[in-house]
């Protein structure tokens, strides 16, 4: 044995013992592990995130997103219905919707002319007979057995999914009760209106910013906004639901004013950074205004494998993880309110909406960690990351210091991926 | 000969103004930030499709000169981020239009972002959508629209633009 051979490398491969509660870090640098993911999960049976149905409000309308890092159009056609294909020409491959959004009566490719309908179909070849007798397309060729990919699509709670596999389970199912029930908390029969699109670049792997989602144990120790304060102490009532598959969850939190008295120090015992003397001059930030039955604040929803509902207060976004590559992710967030929002909800949305996205108060800090730990692992693929709070249980629990949702999304990823 | 000699008076006042401004953020530690706007002002960051869609929402959106302190406020005390710092450069303003002791103007600008670990980097170009009031000697901003180019914001966005 060469005294070398204690460096080579090891084939990748998840530690067997204790469940789901070590994490390789290679999955996050992978380049193989990164290609199986498109196949087994954005390719495979996954409802993924599209669009909200109200940016489809007339025939003709559509708008052009990703499916993992598939381009994807999504239509409504004159029946009505809402479809789904590839942004991609069934001659050549050429994207056919070169606009983010808009209305048409077909997709005619800029390169050749081919036309395909609203329901992604082939429908029209340029000089499909030639001129004059001479060139035109194969006589044997059929239209109808060419054209791209189309998803299944469906609608929820004015949420429109789409999945590349015909044969997967309904979205409801694949969801499971607790989880649709949540979604309808939020959406409530309600016409939303969006409020503004962004598109965060994140320089880490798509899976840190899932495991940030479904992070309830971070959200007040990393984003010292809301605990200086006193938005979202842990100390508050709150809990997690974390849906059958484990790949779902819910985290939220609610106001709780009988247990706020004699909390103060809890978390200056445990040396995180708080700054109780710190106030606000404008505390109209923080205005909000009752918009649930409940007394929940605070509500993180997330559907397996790329999809995030929130509510923060009346803050209100989807948000969608698209990978590009190992170590970089696009997060697209869409801001909305609803129809029925009065101007002083309407205000009190935009100025809260300072608390999330690329530039929130409680949100900046997630656009950079992820980046930390891509780089502070990269040297380290064999290495492992620790998912112990809250035991190794992957279940449902009333308080939010645990990493059971992260947990619930590895068995899940596991058992899709096969490692 | 009066007016275009007026205009380019304001020209001169607007870039000496907005010269402070981008040493204020670039250079100093943006507490000073908030001085430039009056006390009821607005200042929002968007996109240039947002902006065009009429999408009223913003990455920062800010109705009062308290809420730019609170800004400045959280960003040095509570927020986490890796330390950076932006390198304005800031074109010439075109003013639009002056309606009394108020007017209109627009300023491109581009900024790089100097982060810890990393080079110099191209982190946002656009243009400012101004509204200013004018005294004998300064100019402050009544509206500040910072129109973004692109709709991708890469990592994250702390200090104000």
């Amino acid at each position: 044995m060469n005294e070398h051979s204690r460096f080579e490398t090891k084939q990748p491969e998840w530690p067997t013992e204790g469940g789901i509660r070590w994490i390789p870090y290679w999955t996050f640098t992978n380049q193989e592990l990164y290609e199986a993911e498109k196949r087994k999960l954005f390719n495979g049976p996954t409802w993924n995130f599209l669009c909200l149905e109200v940016e489809l409000q007339v025939p003709g309308d559509f708008v052009a997103v990703h499916v993992g890092e598939t381009p994807v159009i999504v239509t409504r056609d004159r029946d009505g219905g809402l479809y789904a294909f590839e942004n991609r020409c069934a001659h050549r491959g050429s994207l056919l919707a070169l606009e983010d959004r808009g209305n048409v009566k077909d997709f005619t490719c800029v390169y050749h002319a081919w036309t395909h309908n609203l329901q992604g179909d082939l429908v029209g070849i340029a000089f499909k007979d030639g001129i004059g007798g001479k060139g035109g397309i194969a006589k044997d060729f059929c239209m109808s057995d060419q054209g791209p990919r189309k998803l299944r699509v469906a609608v929820l709670s004015g949420l429109v999914f789409g999945s590349f596999d015909e044969d997967i389970d309904e979205l409801e199912d694949y969801l499971g009760p607790e989880i649709v029930a949540r979604i309808g908390r939020v959406l409530n029969g309600r016409k939303p209106v969006v409020l503004g699109r962004f598109t965060q670049i994140l320089p880490n792997n798509w899976k840190l910013y899932v495991e940030n989602t479904k992070d309830s144990y971070h959200a007040s120790i990393l984003h010292t906004f809301f605990t200086t304060f006193e938005l979202n102490r842990l100390s508050q009532r709150g809990g997690i639901i974390v849906n059958e598959n484990g790949g779902s969850h819910v985290s939220y939190s609610a106001v709780d004013h009988q247990a706020d008295d004699g909390k103060k120090d809890v978390y200056s015992e445990q040396n995180i950074r708080s700054q109780s003397d710190l106030k606000l001059s404008d505390m109209s930030l923080l205005g909000s205004f009752k918009e649930f039955d409940d007394d929940i604040t605070l509500q993180i929803l997330s559907v397996f494998p790329n999809f995030v509902l929130q509510q923060i207060q009346n803050a209100l976004a989807v948000r969608t993880i698209l990978p590009r590559g190992t170590d970089s992710m696009h997060l697209k967030w869409t801001y909305f309110g609803f129809e029925d929002d009065t101007p002083e909800q309407r205000k009190a949305r935009l100025k809260q909406c300072n608390l999330v996205g690329p530039g929130g108060y409680v949100s900046m800090e997630d656009g950079c960690i992820g980046g930390f730990v891509q780089r502070g692992t990269v040297g380290s693929p064999n290495e492992r990351a620790v998912l112990a709070m809250g035991g190794y249980a992957i279940d449902s629990s009333d308080d939010r210091i645990t990493e059971a949702a992260i947990r619930g999304f590895w068995r899940e990823y596991r058992v899709r991926m096969g490692v | 000969m009066k007016i275009a000699g007026e205009r380019q008076q304001l020209t001169m006042l607007i870039s000496m103004v907005q010269a402070r401004y981008a040493r204020e953020i670039d250079d100093g530690d943006c507490t000073l930030w908030p001085d430039f706007f009056v006390d009821d002002c607005f200042y929002k960051v968007t996109t240039a499709d947002n902006y065009a869609q009429n999408l009223e929402a913003g990455l920062m959106w800010m109705d009062s000169k308290n809420m730019l302190r609170d800004r400045i406020l959280s960003l040095l005390e509570a927020n986490v981020y890796e330390r950076h710092s932006y390198r304005h450069i800031i074109g010439q303003p075109y003013i639009s239009d002056v309606e009394g002791d108020e007017l209109d103007s627009e300023t491109s600008f581009i900024v790089a972002r100097i982060t810890r670990e990393g080079p110099t980097d191209l982190f946002a170009t656009g243009r400012y959508v101004d509204r200013y009031r004018v005294t004998d000697v300064d100019a402050k901003l009544i509206k500040r629209i910072v129109v973004l180019d692109s709709g991708h914001i890469d990592t994250l966005l702390g200090f104000p633009l």
